[in-house]
Parts: structure tokens; C-alpha cells; sequence
């Protein structure tokens, strides 16, 4: 971890746990000797504030040493989980950054999604910013519970606001999932379940089908969504792995609109599924 | 056989992923003289021999060569390893090490038994060493035999800051020999150390290139249909865990070195036909456990961890990171012989030559086939099966489908999992067992772990207390538990339980080993501490009882008491478990000749016992000696 992030540990107001339970700050080559100079802030708790007989002959074992052995390491992982072109010059993002430490982490998740050249055949004029602000805490073995906030920026309609509760993690058979429920300034609500697996051909060839499906509780016109059963993406990237961290992919992605969201779009005279060619790189860093 | 040139330079074309898994392209290479290429890079330095009993140690940045590419190690007195130390036994040896680096260092000297403010362990020991800073370690030399000394900050040992330590005995030598060489194992690797534990941290499988891919699927479906096959799968998937996670970092990024040098780089030691040759094998691994062996000589095992045992004669053995095993070879022709040492894992292998000329160089044999997990690993052991034999038939995972007979019911694996078990499946198997968070000894504090006081069964039987599992095992730190953990005393660990029926090559096992001399301390253990390692792969986070070192209170020890140390491997993982300042007697089955070592492995999903006499006051680090496990599996022990 470097000094830039702990800058931005010191500006997440939601991280100061993990800031907390982190007795040892960096690892970097700069950074060493300042963190070896850190002292402990917790120390070892003496044997006689754990029970009330005082630990006999402690002068053999006293709390001398100032300082203890580096141990836990807060760090910063940025994920481009697509970063891709899609066919009729549209474009999109998926990804996600977060710091912290084993338990607890500062996490951001953002979606954006353009459909430059509009078409007839264009899903929707409207273009997806959103991003996500959350608290995210270790539960269990495989899974973080994450709440915060979400941004859609609208550049059509006001922006939205939503708070969001998340379940994200590995589900058995290996599949990543991330179960999100937003509730909206005014009461709306929304529901997505993302999930994604991955299928190695060989340890660089890796096939990696997901699908995305998103419910809504009530019909939103600015946004041309509907209640219920909204929209399902799915989607099938084959990538190579040059190494494990930059992986250029091609695929294919399948979009359709269910039930009021598709008479919003058909409304607009627009269609109601899509299938597109996309091309792109999944990294992280 | 080949001839080599100049067999101590690396070829500088060669690329890193090539030169570590390529057996192919390593043999293929040994023809071609090292002249042959422009570019020859500097040789790397080797360490001298320091005898005597003060010594000047100096820990500075040294640029190095191992893989084409120069980096820098931390070094001592300038090469990697460090210089081999020759001591004398009964002798108080003086030690300034003075630190040239950037950062704090410090020099821990592995398994010697000294006061505890020389032990050289930042935060328990002392204050590490400052930049520029020098210390000064004294103390008495009470023991002999193989050791060897590393760094305690940081992740330098990662880095080079490690060396061989030869404690030469007071009374004459048990173990004859004419010529006598120190052969240290390493991993190298041209990332930092930091990258690569925040690599893990971020994808646990970073280094793992032998994932399971849809052809293993296929092959599997093809030999044992659908259902079957997703029968077989089914636990693995539940669980969420890989069958083929066997290291954590691999040959995809290390070079293995013996006595620093590559296995092109080629070692050698030389000998006459019919000497006695002693190797004193190290094993100064950041990540690495290596199965030894030198085809076409039988291996004569005669001290392990330092003290002499009741020589065995074994073809193969495997050496945990840390643990270092004498060995006398008596080469009977005039021929070479490779001194040859794989990874557990087998994606590469360190490489040295036993010859009788420097131009005489031996055969470097293929790998063994690379093991897969079996249930056993998973602490699944159903005693009156013979599951030795089945671990890692072949590559296709086919041996899980050789133990389809068994029932493993959805009770067992949800057990496992983790996800939804109550606290009190632990507390259940606890009121079975009797046991206490201090073992009778309230006034040492509790809190401490599982301890029990009764039935503790005689000294070097091991133990025979329930397994329990502390209600901190079930968090999301933990991925598994063993709930029938075998015992890791008679395996010879994975990948090589078939060895002796697949190649015919006999294997070491703990079983094996008997100390020379009588047990010192004949007491029977007053109390067992039951410690659990734990994990989770995914996170990357490993613990002892759930609990990482941050969180942990010290593991109270009355000075002089006798304790029995249950370690029960709650991870698919193979730890070496080292406990500073103390023998950590280990019970083989007899209570006469009990075996003394420094570091134990603890078999995955298996358990072991091991005596502590604690008479040694102060504070002691107990750790696993995976570096990058130990932030996490750690303790302080303390003795008051």
C-alpha cells in the first residue's frame, strides 16, 4: 500500500474500522521504515487484564519491545471486470475497486454503459452511469455483506440516489454472486442478482458465461423501467490470460426487456432485445 | 551423461517460466557451453565458510542474477545464502550484525536454543535492528548439528537474508563422514515479496497453474460417466475448494536455488568413490516444501532438525520449509549423481551434482506426477481405510473416483462447510472432552485454546483427547475443519504416499524417527494444548484457532512444566510449525527415544502431537514457517 492510499483510507470515513483493526499500515519499499516505526497502538494485552490472578514472575516476559513484527496489510484492488466495445459503437464498463483490510473494506462497484450511435435498433437512447459507494464486512467464509449508496447519474432526467444492501461473494459450484437491493430516495425499489462463473479450457483460455437480472417495484417512465421482472443481460466472454491480472476477451452479449420495460421501449419504438459482438480486457490491478 | 562448460552461469535467453518448469528445456540446456551466449551475467556470489567465535555479519542490498534478469536481494556479507557459520559447541559465540539496509532488519537464529533476547524476533525479542545500527548477539552453544539463521522482518528472508548454521560437537562426532557439505534449498523469486502476498490476498489461486480446466472434466466424465463424476465433484464444489491447490506460490514465479545456485546454475560437491559424504540438507524456503532424492544412492538419514537420530536409510524425503535432515551417501561407482529436489507441488525443482569430476554431470530426472487433494486432506479420515495408496493416482482427478465407495453423506460435507453451523457443534464435542480455556492453570490466564488435563496418555504416544473445535473456528476467517483428522505421524505427506508401491523408493515419515540418546526430560505431559490451524484459501487469511496473531492473546507457560502440544490441521495445506526457544519434542511411539526437532509439518487435514518442556523464560515466537502465512499463524508463547 502506498501514500496515496492511505490518503484516501484517511478520507473513507466508513473505513476507520479497518483503519482501526490494522496494526501495521504499509509494506511498500518507501514506506518501510516509517511503518517500522509505528508503534502498536493495542500492544499485547497483559496476562492480568484477561483474568484477575496476576500472571506470576512477569519480569521474566516483560511487555519490553515497542514495537511487534508487521503483520496485517491494508490493500487496494482495482478490477476491470469489462472494458469493452460492443457493436454499433457502443462502449461499456463494469468494475470495482476496494481497500481495507480482512474484514472490513471500503468498496466500489461502477457500471456504465453508451450506445453512441443511435440506431433503431438501439436498447435505449438512455446511457447507464451508476456508481456505488459501499461498507463491505466479512461474514462468513465466502461472503460480504455491503451497504451504502448508489449514484445513477441521468443526463436526460434528475439523477437518482438509492441506498443499497448487497450480498456479495462465492456461492458453491464456484459461481460469484452479488445480490443487490436498492431502495430510492422516494420508495422506489430495485432488485439484481448477478452471478458469473468461470470455465477454464486451459489455464490462459477462460470461458466466463454471467447473467444479470433486474427487478423494480414500481414503473418508472424517465427511466423506461417497469415493475416486476425488468431486463436480463447475459453474457459470454472467452479471455486469455497473458497473466492472471491482463486478459484482452471477445464475446457476446444478450440483452432483453420484460413486461412494462418492454412496453416502455416498444412505446419509444425501440427494441426489446438485443444481442451484440463485444471486444475487451478484463484486468485488475 | 553431459558435460557442461561453465555449469555456474545461467543463460540469460532463457525466460523465467521456461527455466523453472521446463525439465525439457533444463537438460536440453545442459550441452550448451555458457560462452555460447553474449550477455553472460555476473556470477552471483557464494557464500564463504566463517569459522570461529565472533563473527561480523553485515545485512546489505546486493544486486543478484538468478533468472536473466538482476535484481536485489538482501544480503549477508554480500551473497545469497548468507555465509555458512561454523560454531563449536560449548563455546559463547559473538555475533555484531550491523544493517545496511533501508529498513529495520534482524537475524534469528533458527533453532538454537539461547536466552530469549538474543532469539532475534522484532516485538517479542527486541526492538530489530535500525538502519545503520549495529547488534550485537551473544550466547552459549549447547547443542550441535545443522541449523540455520534468517531474518524475522519484514518479508526479507523472501529476499536472501538467510544462511547455514554448523554446530560442530563438543565429544567426537556419532556420525563418520569424509566429506561434509551444506546443501540449502531456497526460493527465489524476481517479484517483491510484497507484490506476491498482495497478489495472493487479492486472487488466492494466483500462482496456481494447474486449475482444473474442462479437458480434467471431460476426461473424468469419460472414464466414470456424469453421474459419477458428479458425485465425485460435488463436495469440491460445495465447499468451494480446489483439489489442486497444493502451493500457494509456485514455479511460476520462483527459480529454485540450491546453495544459491540455479538449476542450470548446476551445484556441485565432489567425492571419491567410496567416501562418506554427509549433506546437510536446509530447508530455507520462503513458500517451498521439497521431496529430496538422488537417484541411484540410498540415503542414510542420521540427524533431523539438528539432532542426531537413529540413522534410516531412505530413498526419498520430504523437507518441510525450515526443517533441515543429515544425510550420508556412500557412492560406490565413479559416476555423477543429481541431487535433486522437487517441489510438493512438482512446477520446478532445485538441482545440484554429487560428482566425483567438476566435469561429470548426471541425468536430471523428469518430476513425479503432481499430487491431487484426496478427502483425507480434508481431515475426512475413516479409519480402516487404507487411502495411503490413493492419493494422486494420476493427473485426471482419478482418484477421487477410486473412493466412491465410501458414503460421505451431506451431513459431512455441511459440516464442513462452514457456512451455517452453529457454535455449538464445537461446544458439543468440547463437554465430551473435558476440557478447559487454561488447563488447570487459572492463574496463567484463560482464553488460551483448547487444553485438556486428563487422560493424557504417556509421553511420546501422542494424544488421544476429542477434537474440538472453538466457536472462533466458525467465522468467516475459517473454510474448513477437520472433523476426523487423521494422524500425520505415518504419512508421508502428499504426492508421495504411493511412492513406495509406484516407484519402489521407501519414504520418510515421521514414524521413522527415533532420537539417538535417551529422552532428556522423562516426565509425563501435566497438560495438552488442542491448537488448531486454520484458514481460508479465498480470503487468504490463516489463523490458529481462527484467531490471527493481532487479535491473539500470548500462550501462557509455567517455567519448568511439561505440556503436551496437539496441533490439528484444519487446512488442506501443509504447515511447518515452529516453535522458537524450546524442542518441540515430537511423539514417534516411544517413549525412550523421543525425537527433538525445531519445526514440525502438520499433514493437511491430519494431526500431530509434540512434548514442550518449557524451560526457557520469556517470550517466544510460534509460528507457521509458510512466510506468507505468518502474519496470521502466529503466537506469541510466554513463559513466566
Amino acid at each position: 500500500m502506498n501514500r496515496k492510499t492511505l490518503l484516501a483510507l484517511t478520507l473513507a470515513a466508513p473505513l476507520a474500522h479497518a483503519a482501526e483493526e490494522s496494526h501495521t499500515h504499509t509494506h511498500s519499499m518507501q514506506d518501510d521504515e516509517h511503518a517500522a516505526h509505528q508503534h502498536m497502538e493495542h500492544g499485547y494485552p497483559a496476562p492480568q487484564e484477561a483474568s484477575a490472578p496476576a500472571a506470576p514472575n512477569l519480569r521474566h516476559a516483560p511487555n519490553e519491545p515497542d514495537h511487534v513484527m508487521d503483520h496485517e496489510v491494508l490493500l487496494t484492488k482495482v478490477t476491470i471486470d469489462q472494458l469493452e466495445a460492443r457493436e454499433d459503437d457502443g462502449s461499456a464498463l463494469e468494475g470495482s475497486v476496494w481497500f481495507g483490510g480482512d474484514k472490513h473494506k471500503a468498496w466500489f462497484k461502477t457500471e456504465v454503459e453508451r450506445a453512441e450511435g443511435e440506431t433503431e435498433k438501439a436498447l435505449s437512447r438512455t446511457t447507464k452511469k451508476e456508481l456505488q459507494a459501499l461498507y463491505s464486512r466479512a461474514i462468513a467464509p465466502y461472503w460480504d455483506l455491503q451497504m451504502g449508496v448508489r449514484h445513477d447519474f441521468e443526463l436526460e432526467s434528475d439523477s437518482r440516489n438509492w441506498g443499497v444492501l448487497a450480498l456479495n461473494g462465492l456461492a458453491p459450484y464456484f459461481f460469484e454472486v452479488d445480490t443487490s437491493l436498492f431502495v430510492g430516495e422516494d420508495g422506489d425499489t430495485a432488485l439484481r442478482l448477478e452471478a458469473e462463473y468461470e470455465l477454464l479450457f486451459t489455464q490462459q483460455w477462460i470461458l466466463s458465461p454471467e447473467i444479470e437480472v433486474n427487478f423494480f417495484g414500481q414503473n418508472t417512465p424517465e427511466t423506461h423501467t417497469g415493475s416486476g421482472l425488468s431486463d436480463i443481460e447475459a453474457g459470454l466472454r472467452l479471455r486469455y490470460e497473458f497473466t492472471p491480472q491482463f486478459a484482452p476477451y471477445i464475446g457476446v452479449n444478450y440483452e432483453k426487456k420484460f413486461g412494462n420495460s418492454a412496453d416502455f421501449a416498444r412505446d419509444d419504438g425501440e427494441a426489446t432485445s438485443e444481442t451484440t459482438w463485444v471486444i475487451g480486457l478484463h484486468a485488475w490491478f | 551423461m553431459d558435460r557442461i562448460g561453465e555449469p555456474r552461469v545461467a543463460l540469460p535467453s532463457l525466460s523465467r517460466r521456461r527455466f523453472v518448469t521446463g525439465v525439457a528445456a533444463g537438460a536440453a540446456l545442459l550441452g550448451i557451453p555458457a560462452s555460447a551466449s553474449n550477455a553472460v551475467p555476473r556470477a552471483n556470489p557464494t557464500p564463504q565458510t566463517l569459522r570461529g567465535n565472533q563473527f561480523d555479519l553485515h545485512v546489505n542490498y546486493q544486486p543478484v542474477n538468478f533468472t536473466g534478469r538482476e535484481r536485489t536481494a538482501v544480503a549477508t556479507n554480500g551473497s545469497v545464502p548468507g555465509p555458512i557459520l561454523r560454531w563449536k559447541e560449548g563455546e559463547t559465540v559473538t555475533l555484531n550484525v550491523t544493517n545496511h539496509l533501508a529498513h529495520d532488519t534482524s537475524i534469528h537464529w533458527h533453532g538454537i536454543i539461547l536466552p530469549t533476547g538474543m532469539d532475534g524476533v522484532p516485538g517479542l525479542s527486541f526492538n530489530g535492528i535500525r538502519p545503520g545500527e549495529t547488534f550485537t548477539y551473544q550466547f552459549e552453544l549447547n547443542q550441535s548439528g545443522t541449523y540455520w539463521y534468517h531474518s524475522h522482518s519484514d518479508f526479507q528472508e523472501q529476499q536472501g537474508h538467510y544462511g547455514s548454521i554448523v554446530i560442530d560437537p563438543a565429544e567426537p562426532d556419532p556420525v563418520a563422514c569424509d566429506r561434509d557439505y551444506v546443501v540449502m534449498l531456497s526460493d527465489w523469486s524476481d517479484e517483491s515479496p510484497h507484490d506476491i502476498y498482495a497478489k495472493l490476498k487479492k486472487e488466492g489461486h494466483y500462482y496456481n497453474r494447474r486449475r482444473r480446466t474442462a479437458g480434467d472434466l471431460w476426461d473424468e466424465i469419460r472414464q466414470k460417466g456424469v453421474a459419477q463424476t458428479w458425485q465425485d465433484r460435488k463436495m469440491w464444489n460445495e465447499m468451494r475448494m480446489s483439489d489442486r491447490d497444493i502451493s500457494d506460490v509456485t514455479g511460476y514465479t520462483y527459480t529454485y536455488l540450491m546453495n544459491g545456485q540455479t538449476p542450470d546454475g548446476n551445484w556441485m560437491a565432489q567425492f571419491k568413490r567410496g567416501e562418506k559424504v554427509r549433506l546437510r540438507f536446509i530447508n530455507g524456503s520462503a513458500m517451498s516444501i521439497f521431496d529430496i532424492r538422488i537417484p541411484g544412492l540410498k540415503m542414510t538419514v542420521v540427524a533431523s532438525d539438528g539432532q542426531n537420530i537413529e540413522p534410516v536409510t531412505v530413498d526419498e524425503f520430504r523437507i518441510g520449509v525450515a526443517e533441515t535432515y543429515d544425510v550420508v551417501v556412500e557412492p560406490v561407482d565413479d559416476r555423477a549423481y543429481t541431487l535433486f529436489a522437487q517441489t510438493i507441488d512438482r512446477s520446478g525443482f532445485a538441482r545440484g551434482t554429487l560428482t566425483p569430476h567438476p566435469e561429470l554431470c548426471a541425468e536430471v530426472p523428469a518430476m513425479d506426477y503432481a499430487p491431487v487433494l484426496t478427502h483425507r486432506d480434508m481431515g475426512m479420515d475413516h479409519s480402516g481405510h487404507n487411502m495411503g495408496g490413493m492419493s494422486g493416482m494420476d493427473h485426471s482427478g482419478h482418484d477421487m473416483g477410486s473412493m466412491s465407495g465410501m458414503d460421505h453423506s451431506g451431513h459431512d460435507m455441511g459440516s464442513m462447510s462452514g457456512m451455517d453451523r452453529s457454535q455449538h457443534a464445537g461446544m458439543q464435542s468440547g463437554n465430551a472432552g473435558q476440557y478447559s480455556l487454561h488447563g488447570g492453570r487459572p492463574e496463567l490466564g484463560g482464553m488460551q485454546g483448547v487444553w485438556f488435563t486428563d487422560n493424557l496418555g504417556r509421553a511420546g504416544h501422542g494424544s488421544s483427547s476429542p477434537i474440538v473445535h472453538l466457536p472462533s473456528e466458525y467465522r468467516y476467517g475459517v473454510d474448513m475443519r477437520s472433523e476426523m483428522p487423521g494422524n500425520g505421524l505415518n504419512d508421508p505427506g502428499i504426492g508421495l504416499r504411493d511412492h513406495d508401491t509406484r516407484y519402489g523408493r521407501r519414504v520418510l515419515t515421521y514414524a521413522d524417527i527415533r532420537n539417538l540418546t535417551p529422552t532428556l526430560d522423562r516426565r509425563e505431559p501435566t497438560r495438552e494444548l488442542q491448537l488448531h490451524l486454520t484458514g481460508n484459501m479465498h480470503r487468504y487469511m490463516w489463523s490458529m484457532d481462527g484467531i490471527k496473531f493481532n487479535d491473539a492473546e500470548p500462550l501462557m507457560l509455567k517455567y519448568g512444566e511439561r505440556i503436551r502440544i496437539t496441533l490439528v490441521n484444519d487446512t488442506m495445506m501443509t504447515h511447518p510449525i515452529h516453535l522458537h526457544g524450546m524442542w518441540s519434542e515430537l511423539e514417534t511411539g516411544d517413549s525412550e527415544y523421543i525425537p527433538r526437532k525445531h519445526t514440525i509439518i502438520v499433514q493437511p487435514g491430519s494431526k500431530i502431537s509434540y512434548l514442550v518442556t518449557a524451560d526457557a523464560y520469556g517470550r517466544w515466537a510460534y509460528h507457521c514457517h509458510l512466510l506468507y502465512h505468518m502474519p496470521g499463524m502466529f503466537r506469541e508463547v510466554r513463559v513466566v
